[in-house]
């Protein structure tokens, strides 16, 4: 049994500062993506928004935000939320309604028009909200807990402060070669270094910065891919929207306090790996068979941290993986083609969209000075505030 | 004019930093022996518990070793209170796996404590502390200190 959909079409709005409504920049990604496809919006029989929590209510209602700016048509509307891991969410609703039957076209839309200088919480008086508390409490900001891994894989592992700037010197390239980027100028390892500490031990350029930008995708059944004359098309096989398991010993945003284990012992491994492995168990592959990745790279760090979680190498072995260039473009396994956050910046709801855009491009050759050779198979990874997972398997 | 000593969040901590006996509080499930902080009361996480427990408060552990570490090298926002008048001053975060619980638990360091006083796997222990300070009451926290003076074991 076939569990695939199509990724008929893909559509970004290019990320950057440009100070309009994120509902402009989904529109446009949304135009685009289905440009892209050969269809008019008035194919789409339902349409996925992530949400856009910071831009009020026509952000909480992102769906029905795209459709209205697209022109109401009617199509089935659904909105979702999981934090960094929305777009994943939109992704696997979208997949949901096209496996069971209840859409052929669905388009999946995310944007973002992000403030400038840290995330902070929403306002008021919420003691309740444990991402309100580390805030007041503890000042405790994203970059803070980004450190507080570089710092555990520099005292476990070894990892050098070298180690996390050739991942942004590495991103900086691929972001070179990317329209869609923010920031297309590469970056040494001394511009790294020189860049002003913001969470010891991370450096500025080691920390992702917030963006505009908007992505989406035109998915449909195989049978309607076909139906349009797109005989081989990119394929959605898994979508993993897994949760944590009990006890979660490892510390995560938002939190002050991880589960104790005084109940039971941890089990399965931790939390991002999970996250994987349910992608790779749903796509009866495995990370031997990868041409490419594209992971949540919020800081230079947390990329080393994926290459194990995703199975490229062992615990670790993350720093060695950049080290020997094998996860540059031209390498064994190249990650973050597209230039990864490193590049981009983050506009949350779409982010998760723009990684599957990239894995759409690689898989069909079309990507241009970025191109993987030859690629086969890739996964996004990427996980939500208080406990969303996100990784998406696409092949062709 | 004397001011209010209130806890920056009620019921997560016990005692004063002049008593020499603070300690988090958390609850524990009398059915499954989960421990959680921040305290939970409503109900036991734990998926496997069989249920019928109670949560009582219990005190955590005062020591435990130094999961993590970071500072903050710019100003936070609000809701984090400072004097955007005064030079901002970076304050030491620690993560600190807790000896009997194994849970790790965040907390900013005591005053003067810096990275370079800290390692990962360091003994530190919890005591009272100030996080700030307003025209009728000084809030009162948790902080983490070497159990070593700092600079002996580094
Ligand atoms: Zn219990």
């Amino acid at each position: 049994m076939s569990a695939d959909i199509a990724v008929l079409g893909a559509g970004m709005h290019p990320w950057g500062k440009w100070g309009r409504s994120f509902v402009e920049y989904g529109r446009a990604a949304a135009k685009t993506a289905l440009a892209d496809a050969g269809l008019e919006w008035t194919d789409v029989r339902s349409v996925v928004g992530a949400d856009t929590v910071r831009s009020g209510y026509p952000g909480y209602v992102a769906g029905a935000t795209f459709a209205q700016a697209l022109g109401w048509q009617g199509a089935r509307v659904t909105s979702v939320y999981a934090a960094c891991a929305s777009g994943a969410q939109a992704i696997g609703a979208a997949r949901a309604q096209i496996l069971a039957g209840l859409a052929e076209v669905v388009l999946v839309v995310g944007a973002d028009a992000a403030p400038k200088g840290f995330f902070a919480p929403a306002g008021g008086e919420r003691p309740d909200d444990p991402d309100w508390l580390r805030f007041r409490v503890l000042g405790a900001t994203n970059p803070a807990y980004f450190a507080l891994y570089a710092r555990r894989r520099m005292a476990l592992y070894g990892d050098a402060l070298e180690d996390f700037a050739e991942v942004k010197v590495k991103n900086a390239a691929a972001g070179a070669l990317n329209p869609y980027a923010r920031y297309r100028k590469t970056v040494t390892a001394q511009e790294v270094a020189s860049s002003a500490v913001v969470a010891d031990p991370l450096r500025l350029l080691d920390i992702c910065a917030t963006s505009d930008g908007g992505a989406a995708l035109v998915l449909t059944s195989m049978e309607f891919a076909r139906s349009h004359g797109v005989a081989d098309p990119v394929r959605i096989r898994a979508v993993s929207t897994v949760t944590p398991t009990y006890p979660r010993t490892l510390l995560d945003l938002p939190d002050i306090a991880t589960d104790a284990v005084t109940a039971s012992a941890p089990a399965g491994g931790p939390f991002r790996a999970s996250i994987a492995r349910a992608a790779y168990e749903e796509a009866g592959l495995g990370p031997e068979d990868l041409s490419l990745a594209e992971v949540y790279d919020l800081s230079t760090a947390l990329e080393l941290q994926w290459y194990e979680d995703i199975g490229l190498c062992g615990e670790g072995e993350g720093a060695k993986l950049v080290r020997e260039g094998a996860t540059a473009l031209g390498g064994r396994i190249p990650v973050n083609t597209s230039g990864g956050l490193a590049s981009f910046g983050e506009a949350v709801p779409a982010q998760a969209i723009a990684q599957v855009c990239e894995l759409t491009w690689q898989l069909r050759g079309r990507a241009g000075e970025r191109q993987v050779p030859g690629a086969r198979a890739g996964i996004t990874a990427n996980q939500g505030l208080f406990g969303h997972g996100s990784a998406v398997v696409a092949v062709r | 004019m004397e001011r209010n000593r209130t806890p920056v969040v009620s019921g997560w901590f016990t005692g004063t930093e002049e008593d020499g006996d603070f300690r988090l509080l958390g609850t524990r499930c009398s059915a499954c022996a989960a421990v959680f902080f921040p305290r939970e009361d409503a109900y036991c996480r734990n998926p496997h518990c069989p249920g019928g427990g109670e949560l009582a408060q219990t005190p955590l552990s005062p020591r435990g070793r130094v999961w993590s570490y970071t500072d903050g090298r710019y100003r936070p926002p609000a809701p984090y209170v400072s004097d955007p008048d005064a030079p901002w001053e970076p304050y030491t975060l620690i993560a600190v796996e807790l000896e009997a619980e194994g849970m790790v638990v965040l907390g900013q360091g005591a005053p003067g404590v810096t990275v370079a006083d800290l390692a990962v796997g360091m003994e530190v222990e919890v005591i009272g502390g100030v996080l700030n300070e307003d025209a009728g009451t000084v809030w009162t926290t948790w902080r983490f200190r070497p159990v070593e003076p700092a600079g002996v074991t580094a």
